[in-house]
């Protein structure tokens, strides 16, 4: 039988309120309501708990980015209006990411605007700023970062970006800095640096290889450029490496709360499962996992079988057809909901400890603020 | 039997293109469509080769085999002597059997491998990996042995909707980066044959906002960029209710009654909402059907499997994909 039970229920309303709580990621598979998930509890943040919330989106469907406001990709936090704070005193601001912006202000942080100039018209920033893999990864992070050191916000929600799988969101970060940081970039220069001697003659005699190599195949402008991003990006390597560092730092810490977003599906739940794992083994604060799109039949005593069954009757002897179509109907959504809760229950059964929260699926997609509003007060008052 | 095009095979005939790119969002299910499709296109005794790029292994998890290694391997047999082989492509191994190809490498490639030089290739410019992943899908889709083709077709697992465009956009990627030599010939040939009749992209969607959403936007990009558009595979949908509307309250108590159950006020509420609900959503997934029609592209809807993919299910999704049926 599906342990449906089996995990502790998980208290929203708890984590929202509480002023030791200050950011709240959401993580998960694509497509399962992540971004929705983390707009609606920003919404509850402001207007239930009073608290200066800010959610920060990914990739929002376009009409849900308009119902909080977001017509335009400014990368800063806009105040949404029209939302019900009078009593609470809360706030919501939302934004959008802009991933190249982002890596632009980070570079301009750390280094001088003529520096900055060079090496914005560096065709290898031009192609890393806009299509790395890992960039967006990083740059939600850094985001992150800067929000939290800005201390404006009592509370920051974060929408992770669709990863193709749960890893890469944590490890781009490392990946990114790693490579900034890293010691290939540091090789490639070496030759420029000591005049092509250096201890590590083997290394350097295998790099030299490589470097023909790639010289031959990607041509040797190709390479000038990269070592002119390179020198340019040089004073900068402590900078990145410290900030993946800190915000590291901030996700493992007790203000933060990791909610795992999922649907009742065999692979956004296999992808949660793993997320729990990874999470666990990196010491990052899993506070539960909101189960999105659940079905549930609104009358729990007629069984599956037995509704079929009174179906096939009334078919045969005739008439009826409206009950006939409700009854099969109805049949259809008992054994669906069954069927989520043996899927559920492979996360439940790996991770009794995690708490959980199931939100009935919504016949309609939520693309406005009382869209919203309904699903944060399913999630907070299951 | 040989690669030959059978005229009277409706595979052939349907589905004429030899690459068969599978694209779509995230949790629409395109890795099991891209495998139906495989299937579906080897039965009657053709060789098809179905590819997956993005490391996920997915295949391997659909089929309940062994992690897919970077070689083509049996993976499953198709209705009346067909065959389905499988190959997993990574842009490390592409490199380095590139690489070797032209520059005979041997232990040296190996070395470069230990010093994450070719990690570092791979990453540093992403366009390259794209154009070492196309390139292995191209050179498996064109290969001949005695002047036949190996498969009569490849069907590539793409990477989602929405990096689609720029995955598949090779020749700009890398021409941002390489202005000249082997890799810019390279990614040219490889943009010559995804932008011929020979390659179709499907874009696999559900009856919901956000992946038609998503599909009309891919399908706008693909076009402009020179891609030819096979199908919107429409996937898990559900057979139409027999009427339009919802019977009424009094209607319904009458009918359970009729039926000998129980006609308590809650269980009739209930039961009304629950096929109200039910009507919205399929009004909805009918206005969503009418915005993929307008799109001008043939469109072929797949039965909802209630209990998941399994081999069974993925036989049932290749006939309605293949035979319409």
């Amino acid at each position: 039988m599906p342990s449906d039970n089996a995990a502790p229920p998980l208290d929203v309303d708890r984590i929202l309120a509480d002023p030791g709580a200050r950011i709240v990621v959401c993580c998960g598979a694509g497509g399962v309501g992540k971004t929705t998930t983390a707009a609606a509890l920003a919404l509850r943040a402001a207007e239930q708990h009073g608290r200066r919330t800010v959610v920060l989106t990914i990739d929002p469907a376009r009409r849900l980015a308009q119902s909080l406001g977001l017509t335009e990709l400014d990368n800063t936090p806009r105040q949404v209006k029209g939302i019900d704070v009078e009593e609470s005193g809360g706030e919501l601001h939302a934004m959008m990411l802009d991933m190249k912006r982002t890596f632009d202000d980070v570079v301009l942080a750390h280094t001088d605007p003529a520096k900055a100039a060079e090496i914005f018209a560096n065709p290898f920033y031009q192609a890393m700023s806009s299509t790395f893999a890992g960039t967006q990864e990083y740059m939600a992070m850094e985001k992150l970062g800067q929000l939290h050191a800005r201390g404006e916000w009592d509370l920051i929600v974060v929408d992770t970006p669709p990863s193709r799988s749960a890893l890469d969101f944590l490890d781009a970060p490392a990946r990114l800095s790693r490579f900034l940081d890293g010691r290939m970039l540091r090789l490639l220069l070496a030759p420029a640096r000591t005049g092509g001697r250096s201890m590590f003659s083997l290394v350097t005699a295998s790099f030299g290889m490589f470097s023909r190599v790639v010289q031959k195949v990607i041509g040797t402008q190709l390479l000038t450029d990269l070592s002119g991003f390179v020198a340019a990006l040089d004073s900068m390597f402590g900078g990145f490496r410290q900030r993946a560092e800190q915000t590291y730092r901030i996700l493992q810490a007790r203000e933060t709360a990791f909610l795992l977003v999922a649907a009742p599906e065999p692979d956004a739940v296999r992808e949660a499962a793993y997320f729990a794992g990874r999470l666990r083994a990196e010491k990052m604060p899993l506070a539960g996992l909101v189960l999105n799109r659940v079905h549930q039949p609104a009358v729990a005593e007629l069984g599956a079988a037995e509704s079929r069954a009174a179906a096939d009757r009334l078919a045969t002897s005739g008439g009826h057809e409206g009950t006939v179509e409700v009854l099969r109907a109805h049949a259809a959504l008992v054994e669906q909901a069954v069927r989520e809760q043996q899927v559920a229950a492979r996360f439940t059964d790996a991770f009794p400890e995690v708490p959980t929260v199931s939100v009935t699926a919504q016949p309609a997609d939520v693309h406005d603020v009382d869209g919203l509003r309904t699903i944060a007060a399913a999630i907070g008052h299951p | 039997m040989g690669a030959a095009q059978r005229p009277n095979d409706r595979a052939g005939i349907d589905w004429p293109a030899r690459l068969h790119v599978v694209t779509g969002k995230g949790g629409t299910g395109k890795t099991s469509v891209a495998a139906a499709l495989a299937l579906g296109l080897a039965a009657g005794g053709r060789r098809t080769l179905l590819v997956e790029v993005e490391g996920r292994q997915g295949i391997a998890q659909l089929f309940g085999t062994e992690p897919l290694p970077y070689a083509e391997r049996h993976l499953a047999d198709a209705t009346d002597g067909g065959e389905v082989s499988a190959l997993a492509v990574d842009a490390e191994e592409a490199l380095l059997e590139y690489l070797d190809m032209f520059y005979k490498l041997g232990a040296a490639g190996r070395a470069l491998r230990k010093f994450g030089a070719i990690d570092f290739a791979t990453t540093i410019a992403p366009g390259l990996r794209d154009v070492l992943l196309t390139g292995k899908v191209k050179e498996a889709t064109t290969r001949t042995v005695d002047k036949r083709r190996v498969y009569d077709a490849v069907v590539l697992d793409a990477p989602p909707t929405g990096r689609i465009g720029r995955f598949l956009n090779v020749t700009a990627e890398t021409a941002r980066l390489a202005k000249v030599g082997p890799i810019k010939t390279q990614s040219e040939g490889v943009s010559a044959l995804l932008r011929s009749p020979m390659t179709a992209v499907h874009v696999v969607t559900l009856l919901e906002e956000m992946p038609v959403q998503e599909t009309v936007d891919a399908i706008a990009e693909l076009t402009s960029l020179g891609f030819h558009v096979g199908r919107v595979i429409v996937n898990g949908t559900r057979a139409p209710l027999p009427t339009a509307q919802v019977v009424t309250e009094a209607e319904l108590a009458r009918g359970l009654r009729a039926a000998g159950l129980p006609a308590a006020e809650s269980i009739v509420t209930g039961l009304h909402d629950e096929a109200r609900d039910l009507m919205i959503r399929r009004e909805l997934e009918d206005s969503l059907r009418t915005d993929l029609v307008e799109l001008g592209v043939p469109l072929v809807e797949l039965p909802l499997l209630p209990d998941g993919v399994d081999r069974a299910g993925l036989e049932v999704l290749a006939a309605a994909l293949v035979h319409g049926d």
